[in-house]
């Protein structure tokens, strides 16, 4: 159990060196000077080159990173090209706004993905499978302005039931601001439901499978009851990793949605990063992306060995 | 796919029992040993011949009709600059933002450009972008995902972690990342998502190929003096086809998602060539002002193209695992 959770971290940790390496190098190949970019293009060079020296862009790339990754073991994310200030407070309120919309898509995808999932895993083969399966499948190829799109032009346009931008302003309420979000949280609801749908559903079916359950309905338990008791807390398992792993995409793959609805989330904040070649900004965003993702995955590794005795006792690795 | 089909769970933390379509999107994953059900195909399919595979597949309805739609897509873009009612690039700069109605079917754009033009038109460069970029793709990760499989130990540990490290960013950032920095083009865009594309597939081909690696064939061949390359090629490839197969087909969904979602952000085809993403950012603040037929109806072509890709898809998939 304790070398399981030491080889978990230490794959984490190693995840995370591969990550900031990727994230820093793609940083570096792109083009143009940030200084130059910063101060438009009549600044006079010697500007240019004293900025470059300020924002230490000019020097060799080892030493670079050396000093980026160490600014980020003591919660230095770096400096903002374009605003010339720490990048931190600006990451941190744009994944507060990214948290409160990926929570909302959470709490309304979790459970109608596990249901669905679930129904089709006891009607598989059969035309209620076969709607939920090939559904969720072809709504989670659907981009999320697309959906986006077409909610806005039903609830916002032709009914004008909701708000069609994310943000509520500064001094609306807090059922306000949930009603701006709700519009925005549906194309990550559509787009997630296929994921956990499939997962809970082959959970489900491999559990119904299971020598376990023939043996719950030979010994004459009722059809509900053994499902409850013994097909479910199995199948279920499974399905926590899916939901874990999706929380890197609902932070990160928010771009979309933060653009369409005008969120100030950290999809929207990386955009933006990457349209103005802000750098440092992009760097600590996605890096923050990356670290969201293993965290979320490292967790969910937690929950289903504290969930599941097989592996709590010491079973399996 | 039935759970008896399944192949044994690795020995492995992760867990197992992750369906071929949905292994992973954009960035969405679930741990890096997934893909199980490819396997079941991969197993499954093992005995059946070609034809067996296309007479089993033109008997459902849901191939036809996916199949129809993008044969309707494929002769627009062929075709579309010769059919369309208007050119795509025509600016009528006193009729702007007019309604559908029977002159312009579909209404007209911000610039006064026929919109049911542009939707005909728009289909070009994403059915020439996304096949080549799958393709590579999947060139790429067979060989990356064979060598992974057969090789395992300390190579398929490394290789594993920076596949893990790539899936932990969601596509769409990777994609945009790179064409920041390389600047947008069609030969970028199939570069990049083609290799943002090979890690997914080389997750999957690599639980196919550890499969294969324990059936006494491959230890037949190796003992008959097969070096690792044939074997891997000759031996394992043809046994792994129907998985790529299938991850093929559900992986050209997902470019049609990603070349769409870039153009919308602004990465990928630029204006004024039509396209259906780049079109909708374009007008998509029309839509306050009730302008909805110059967002709605590219917005119903993507929808359109990928629910079609996907069907295909997943009749594939039944099929071969039937």
């Amino acid at each position: 159990m304790a070398t399981f959770l030491l080889r978990r971290l230490g794959l984490m940790i190693l995840t995370l060196w591969i990550l900031s390496l990727i994230v820093f190098f793609a940083g570096q190949i792109l083009p143009g000077d940030p200084a130059r970019a910063t101060l438009g293009p009549f600044a006079a060079p010697s500007a240019v080159k004293a900025l470059d020296a300020q924002l230490g862009v000019n020097r060799p790339l080892l030493t670079r990173y050396l000093s980026w990754i160490g600014g980020l073991l003591h919660g230095n994310l770096g400096t903002s090209y374009e605003y010339r200030s720490a990048v931190e407070p600006f990451v941190r309120a744009a994944l507060i706004n990214s948290i409160k919309l990926a929570l909302l898509a959470f709490v309304i995808v979790v459970p109608l993905a596990i249901i669905g999932g679930v129904i089709a895993a006891l009607y598989a083969g059969r035309a209620a499978d076969r709607v939920i399966s090939v559904a969720g499948l072809a709504l989670s190829t659907v981009p999320e302005f697309v959906s986006g799109v077409v909610l806005i032009v039903i609830f916002g346009v032709e009914l004008k039931v909701l708000p069609v931008t994310a943000s509520a302003g500064a001094n609306a309420s807090d059922f306000q601001q949930f009603r701006h979000l709700i519009l925005p949280a549906i194309p990550l609801v559509l787009v997630l439901f296929g994921y956990i749908a499939r997962m809970a559903r082959a959970g489900t079916i491999e559990a119904l499978n299971s020598d376990y359950t023939r043996t719950a309905i030979l010994k004459g338990l009722p059809r509900w009851t053994a499902i409850r008791r013994h097909v479910l807390r199995n199948s279920l398992l499974p399905t926590i990793t899916v939901i874990a792993t999706q929380t890197g995409y609902l932070i990160g793959g928010l771009v979309v949605v933060e653009t369409l609805f005008n969120y100030q989330g950290l999809g929207n904040l990386i955009f933006q990063a990457a349209v103005h070649k802000d750098f440092a900004m992009l760097e600590a965003g996605v890096l923050i992306i990356g670290a969201v993702y293993v965290l979320a995955t490292l967790i969910a590794d937690l929950l289903l060995t504290w969930l599941n005795p097989r592996l709590r006792l010491g079973g399996a690795e | 796919m039935s759970g008896l089909l399944q192949p044994p769970v690795e020995p492995s933390g992760a867990l197992p029992a992750e369906p071929a379509g949905s292994a992973g999107s954009l960035g969405m994953t679930t741990g890096y040993l997934g893909a199980t059900a490819a396997t079941a195909v991969a197993a499954a399919s093992r005995a059946k011949p070609t034809a067996t595979v296309w007479r089993l597949l033109l008997r459902r309805t849901a191939f036809w009709v996916g199949a129809g739609i993008v044969l309707f897509w494929i002769v627009c873009a062929i075709f579309g600059h010769a059919f369309a009612p208007y050119s795509p690039l025509t600016q009528q700069l006193l009729f702007t933002n007019a309604a559908p109605s029977s002159a312009h079917w579909f209404g007209t754009d911000g610039l006064g450009r026929d919109v049911l033009s542009r939707v005909i038109t728009g289909s070009r460069d994403i059915l020439i972008i996304t096949p080549l970029a799958t393709i590579l793709g999947t060139i790429l990760g067979t060989i990356l995902g064979l060598a992974m499989g057969y090789f395992g130990g300390v190579f398929d540990l490394i290789a594993g972690r920076i596949v893990e490290a790539f899936l932990a960013l969601p596509i769409v950032i990777i994609a945009f990342l790179f064409i920041v920095a390389l600047g947008p083009s069609t030969g970028t865009l199939i570069i990049v998502i083609g290799l943002v594309f090979t890690p997914l597939i080389a997750r999957t081909v690599r639980a196919a190929a550890q499969v294969e690696r324990q059936q006494d064939y491959v230890a037949a061949s190796r003992l008959f003096g097969e070096g690792p390359v044939r074997v891997m090629f000759s031996e394992i490839l043809p046994n792994v086809v129907p998985a790529i197969l299938v991850e093929f087909t559900v992986r050209l969904g997902y470019a049609i998602f990603a070349v769409a979602t870039l153009s919308f952000l602004g990465f990928g085809i630029t204006p004024p060539t039509p396209d259906w993403g780049a079109d909708i950012y374009a007008n998509y603040i029309g839509l306050l002002s009730g302008y909805w037929w110059q967002t709605l109806f590219p917005a119903l072509a993507i929808a359109s193209l990928v629910i079609a890709v996907i069907l295909i898809a997943d009749s594939i998939e039944q099929v071969l695992a039937s």
